[in-house]
C-alpha cells in the first residue's frame, strides 16, 4: 500500500514520505498548514488512490470524544419504557455507533479523516489517545470490546487554533503543508484546468504571488482562492494582456474579489496602487 | 550516527522523545522510503520527530549540522552577498517603523557593515560557507525588533541551485516560535488562561440531572443549567511612552488579542513604573486619571494581573519616593507594586525586551525580584508560560 499522489492532487515528495510512513507504521498522521492548502483534500485523495472507503468525522467546538465511539440514547429508552415498547429490553437498540466504531468495523482498511481536531475542547485529543493507539475501545453498556479488524489509516487535520497535547503528538506523524512554490502551483493549476492558456497563468501567478508578498496584508490568498480566481478569469475570458496591463490606473487586478477577502486588504491594495501610480508619474 | 543526531536535537531543546526515535527506527526498518537517500531520510525523520511547525526551522538547522558533509560538497562555494541585494531584501520586508528604527541606530550602512562582518566571521567558523546567520546569539539587532533572519538572508537560489540542500533552504524559518507574533498566535497563547464555570441564565438541558430527577419523581421533570463560559477576569497594565515607543506594535497586537479572548478585561496605562495613579486615555492622562487605590478597591482579588512594560528605567524610579521622572511621587514605585501584588495573587510581568538582556538592566532585575521571578518575555513562548503561571 503506497500513496503516490493522484491525477487530481499534486503531492510533494515530503508529503508522500510522511503519508507512506503513517500507512506503513499504522499510525495517525497530523496535517497542518495555511487554510486552503488542501489538508482535507489529502484524506480524500489518499482514499481514492488506495481505493479505500473514506469515513469523515468533522469536529466542532461541541464535539466530545465519546461521540466518535458510540452514544447511548437514554432519553429514547426512557420514553419507550413508558410506552411499553418491546425494544426497551435490549440496550443495544439504544446505542448508536460513532465514526470510530464504523471505521473499526470496516472489512477493508478504510481512511478515517478527523477534520479540524483543534476546533474541539483542549481535552479532546487526550480522550482519544488509547483508542487511536490500540485501535480498540470498551462499551460499558453492553460489556463488549470493539477492536479494529483492519487498522484504519487515520488522517487528522488541524488549523492550529489550539495546541495539541504532547502525549498525543508523540504517537503521530506530522506534516506541515507549506505554501506551494510557483512550479508546484503550476502543476496544481494544470490538474484543475488542463486547457488554460499558458500566458494567462503566467500573468495571473505574478499578480497572485505579488499580492501574497504585500507587507501587512491581513489574509493572504490561498491555493483554493487562486483556483477560483483562475476559473473566473477563464469564464469571463479575460485576456492575458489585461493582466499584463502596466497602466497605473488599472493596477487593481480584475475580479480581485476572489483573492482579497476583507475590505482592509482591498483598501491597502488600493492605497499601494495609488502610491505606485504617483511614483510612476514622477518618473515621467 | 542516528543516536548522535537524536541527542543533537535534544540539545537544541527540540521536544523529541524516545518513543518518536523508536518510531523513526521502526519506519527505517520497514523501508518506508525505498532507497536510503538523504533527502528521503530528512523527510521521514522530520515527519516522525517534529510535531509543530514552530520547530521545523530549528530541526533544519540541527539536521544540517549533524549530517554535514553527507551530500556532495561540490559547487558549494562561498558567496559574496552584494550589498545592494541586502538592501533590497531589507527594504522589501521591513516595515516603515522598523526602517526608522534602523536609521536611529546609526543608519542602514553602518548596520549592514556590522552584519557583513558577522557573516564573514561565521563563514570562517563553519568553513563550508553555506550557513549564514543563526537566530541565537549573533545579533544584537534582535533587541530592536530587527532580526537578520527576518529579512531572509539564506542561500538564495539562482547562482547554483543544485547545491542548495532542502534543509539548508530553511523554508520554515519564519514559523519559529521565538520570531513570529501575530494576533492569532497571541490569541492561541492567551487561550491557555481560562476557567470554565456555569453562571447566569439557565439555557442548556441538564440531561443527567433530568434523568435522575425523573426517576426520582416518576414523571418527566426537565432540569436546565447555564451554559459553560470562560470566567477568567483580567487586569492589563500597559507601559506607554518613552522607551516603550519601539514596542508599540506588539503591545497593540497583545491588546487586541486580549480584548477578544477575555470577556472580563480592564486595561490601564502607566509610565515606567506603577505609582499612585493610572489612566485609560493617553490624551487626557493628566486630567482624567484613576487613583491606583481605587483600582485596588474596585476589582476583587480573583482578577489576574498582567503588567506589560520594558522595565527599563533608572533604579531610583522604583525604589525611592520622588523618583518618578514626571512628578513628585509620595511613595516609591516599589511600594505600589507590592501593594498590587498583595491584593492580586496571580500577577505577571510581560517584557518586550529579549530575556538575555534582563540581567544587565538594573531596574529590570529589581522588578523581576518584586514579582518573584514572574517576568516573561513578550513572545509566543513567553505568553504561553505566563498564562500557565497565571492559571496556577
Amino acid at each position: 500500500m503506497k500513496f503516490e499522489g493522484t491525477s487530481s492532487y499534486i503531492a510533494t515528495e515530503d508529503l508522500k514520505v510522511a503519508v507512506n510512513a503513517a500507512i506503513t507504521l499504522e499510525r495517525p498522521i497530523i496535517v497542518k498548514g495555511e487554510p486552503g492548502t488542501g489538508k482535507t483534500m489529502l484524506a480524500h485523495e489518499v482514499a481514492k488512490s488506495l481505493d479505500a472507503e473514506i469515513i469523515t468525522w468533522h469536529i466542532k467546538s461541541t464535539t466530545k470524544a465519546q461521540q466518535g465511539l458510540y452514544e447511548y440514547d437514554a432519553v429514547t429508552r426512557l420514553r419507550d419504557s413508558q410506552l411499553g415498547d418491546e425494544k426497551v429490553k435490549d440496550i443495544k437498540n439504544y446505542i448508536s455507533k460513532g465514526k470510530l466504531w464504523n471505521a473499526f468495523e470496516s472489512d477493508k482498511r478504510p481512511v478515517l479523516l478527523i477534520d479540524e481536531i483543534d476546533k474541539a475542547d483542549i481535552e479532546f485529543p487526550n480522550d482519544l489517545l488509547l483508542e487511536l493507539d490500540k485501535m480498540e475501545f470498551f462499551v460499558y453498556e453492553t460489556g463488549e470490546t470493539i477492536k479494529a479488524q483492519n487498522r484504519p489509516i487515520v488522517i487528522i487535520t488541524s488549523n492550529n487554533e489550539k495546541e495539541l497535547p504532547d502525549a498525543f503528538l508523540r504517537r503521530c506523524f506530522f506534516h506541515y503543508i507549506k505554501f506551494p512554490d510557483p512550479n508546484t502551483m503550476e502543476e496544481i493549476v494544470e490538474v484543475h484546468y488542463p486547457d488554460i492558456k499558458k500566458d494567462l497563468i503566467q500573468e495571473a501567478f505574478k499578480i497572485f504571488y505579488d499580492i501574497r508578498e504585500v507587507p501587512g496584508i491581513k489574509k493572504k490568498p490561498s491555493t483554493s482562492e487562486l483556483i477560483d480566481w483562475l476559473k473566473l478569469l477563464m469564464t469571463d475570458d479575460v485576456d492575458a494582456k489585461i493582466l499584463r496591463e502596466k497602466d497605473p490606473k488599472k493596477l487593481i487586478p480584475p475580479l480581485h474579489g476572489a483573492l482579497l477577502k476583507n475590505e482592509q486588504d482591498v483598501h491597502l491594495f488600493e492605497r499601494l496602487a495609488f502610491i505606485s501610480r504617483r511614483e510612476n508619474e514622477n518618473v515621467e | 550516527m542516528f543516536i548522535n543526531f537524536f541527542f543533537d536535537l535534544k540539545q537544541a531543546s527540540l521536544p523529541v522523545s524516545l518513543k518518536e526515535y523508536l518510531m523513526l527506527m521502526d519506519a527505517m526498518n520497514k523501508r518506508v522510503v525505498d532507497s536510503f537517500n538523504v533527502n528521503d531520510f530528512y523527510y521521514l525523520s522530520r515527519s516522525a520527530l517534529v510535531k509543530d511547525e514552530r520547530y521545523l526551522d530549528k530541526f533544519d538547522r540541527v539536521f544540517g549540522h549533524s549530517f554535514k558533509g553527507l551530500e556532495n560538497p561540490e559547487g558549494e562555494t562561498a558567496k559574496e552577498i552584494p550589498e545592494e541585494w541586502l538592501k533590497l531584501m531589507g527594504q522589501k520586508y521591513l516595515t516603515d517603523e522598523e526602517k526608522k528604527m534602523i536609521e536611529s541606530l546609526g543608519g542602514w550602512d553602518k548596520l549592514m557593515e556590522t552584519l557583513k562582518q558577522r557573516l564573514e566571521e561565521q563563514k570562517k567558523r563553519h568553513q563550508g560557507g553555506s550557513k549564514w546567520i543563526g537566530t541565537g546569539g549573533t545579533s544584537p539587532f534582535g533587541a530592536y525588533g530587527y532580526n537578520p533572519e527576518g529579512i531572509r538572508i539564506g542561500q538564495k537560489e539562482g547562482k547554483n541551485k543544485k547545491a542548495v540542500k532542502v534543509w539548508d533552504k530553511r523554508e520554515f524559518s519564519n514559523l519559529d516560535g521565538d520570531v513570529e507574533l501575530g494576533t492569532r498566535n497571541i490569541k492561541i497563547a492567551l487561550r491557555r488562561l481560562r476557567k470554565f464555570a456555569r453562571e447566569g441564565a439557565e439555557t442548556e438541558l441538564d440531561l443527567d440531572n433530568t434523568i435522575k430527577s425523573t426517576a426520582h419523581k416518576g414523571y418527566i421533570d426537565v432540569k436546565m443549567m447555564p451554559e459553560r463560559r470562560n470566567k477568567i477576569k483580567v487586569l492589563l497594565f500597559f507601559d506607554v511612552g518613552g522607551s516603550m515607543d519601539a514596542h508599540v506594535k506588539i503591545c497593540e497586537e497583545l491588546f487586541s488579542a486580549a480584548r477578544t479572548e477575555f470577556k472580563h478585561m480592564e486595561y490601564f496605562y502607566y509610565h515606567n513604573c506603577l505609582y499612585d495613579a493610572v489612566w485609560k486615555d493617553n490624551n487626557r492622562r493628566y486630567n482624567d486619571n484613576i487613583k491606583t487605590w481605587d483600582v485596588l478597591h474596585t476589582y476583587p482579588s480573583d482578577y489576574k494581573v498582567i503588567f506589560v512594560g520594558d522595565a527599563e528605567m533608572s533604579p531610583y524610579e522604583i525604589t525611592y519616593p520622588g523618583g518618578s521622572v514626571e512628578f513628585w511621587n509620595e511613595e516609591s514605585g516599589e511600594t505600589w507594586l507590592t501593594r498590587m501584588l498583595n491584593v492580586y495573587e496571580n500577577a505577571i510581568w510581560l517584557n518586550p525586551i529579549p530575556e538575555r538582556y534582563w540581567d544587565r538592566i538594573a531596574s529590570t532585575s529589581i522588578i523581576k525580584q518584586i514579582f518573584s521571578d514572574r517576568m516573561f518575555p513578550l513572545t509566543i513562548e513567553g505568553i504561553d508560560q505566563a498564562m500557565r503561571e497565571l492559571n496556577k
